[in-house]
């Protein structure tokens, strides 16, 4: 009972959210700071996300074989190599740095 | 594909995390936001309590209100569609928009990248929560390190010019420093704090530049 109130009220917040976004006046974005704001939030989201999901096992910081595997990521990046490849990448040299047990 | 391989990786945690195959296929049906996702069953196999672990799941979910923010304008969507087409705001879909010329290549990408992947989610969720006892440890596959190889791909192409550097870089500080300090959840909302604040920090100097110049 506990698992489905968290399921349905993360599905009622989340959705409300997306609707939110979509709903508010187009007037609001045509100003060059909310333009601006808009922009760089989900790139401040995106590197908190990508940071503590690689460096840290729930509150704790952690140095582990996802390091490498972001790593790998990122070369491929750089490398300009298609989505399916970057993310693969991170995903065989996490398994493999874990495998040979570091 | 890459959201294919973090469809099963959520389905295989989720199952692992001791949700029912309807309840972490329910998930992906209804909340259809990955990260929130991992999230919410994340916090709810560390014993978090139910309100809790969903508030840390919306406040992860928050961003795509900033994704529909820019594609409302970007799509010009009917009212009649809109609550349709909010359930496919996501990281991935508001991606392939914003990197369209037109309003109506944006609009087909939308739509094509927010049907394929709302399907691909949901099945990947499905097999990988039935597969779960097969794999046995997702982390022994490196399945962990697909979620934030997604996130780094998505932010890559939006780092174009020394501002976004900067927001990111202190957004990583924010994110990883605030972590044990903060509820679980809290730290990435504190972290978006870096936009507005490198924005004002920008204003500032520019305002002390022109009044320097004259």
């Amino acid at each position: 009972m506990n698992v489905w109130i968290a399921i349905g009220v993360t599905a009622l917040g989340c959705y409300a959210v997306k609707l939110l976004g979509l709903l508010v006046p187009a007037g609001v974005l045509d100003r060059p700071l909310v333009k601006r704001l808009a922009a760089l939030l989900p790139v401040a989201l995106l590197a908190a996300l990508t940071a503590q999901q690689t460096f840290a096992d729930g509150r704790v910081p952690v140095l582990d074989a996802r390091a490498a595997g972001l790593a790998a990521a990122a070369v491929a990046l750089l490398l300009r190599a298609p989505f399916l490849l970057v993310v693969a990448s991170a995903v065989v040299v996490t398994a493999g740095v874990r495998a040979v047990g570091a | 594909m890459a959201v294919g391989l973090s469809g099963f990786a959520f389905g295989v945690t989720s199952a692992g995390s001791g949700l029912t195959l309807t309840q972490t296929c329910a998930l992906s049906l209804l909340v259809f936001t990955g990260a929130s996702q991992f999230a919410l069953v994340g916090a709810l196999a560390a014993g978090g309590s139910a309100l809790a672990a969903a508030a840390g799941a919306f406040f992860l979910g928050a961003r795509n209100a900033f994704y529909g923010l820019r594609l409302s304008q970007l799509l010009d969507l009917p009212r009649v569609l809109r609550p349709l087409a909010a359930q496919w705001v996501i990281d991935e879909t508001a991606a392939v928009s914003l990197a369209q010329p037109t309003r109506r290549s944006a609009r087909i990408g939308f739509a094509v990248t927010g049907l394929s992947l709302y399907v691909l989610w949901n099945l990947t969720t499905l097999l990988g929560a039935l597969g779960a006892d097969a794999i046995g440890d997702t982390r022994a596959w490196g399945l962990d390190a697909a979620g934030p190889a997604v996130f780094l791909a998505l932010l890559a192409p939006m780092v174009k010019s020394g501002t976004e550097r900067v927001v990111a870089g202190l957004a990583v500080l924010l994110g990883l420093g605030l972590l044990p300090v903060l509820p679980a959840g809290v730290p990435v909302l504190a972290a978006s704090l870096a936009a507005p604040l490198v924005l004002w920090v920008r204003g500032r100097r520019e305002r002390v530049r022109g009044e320097e110049g004259r």
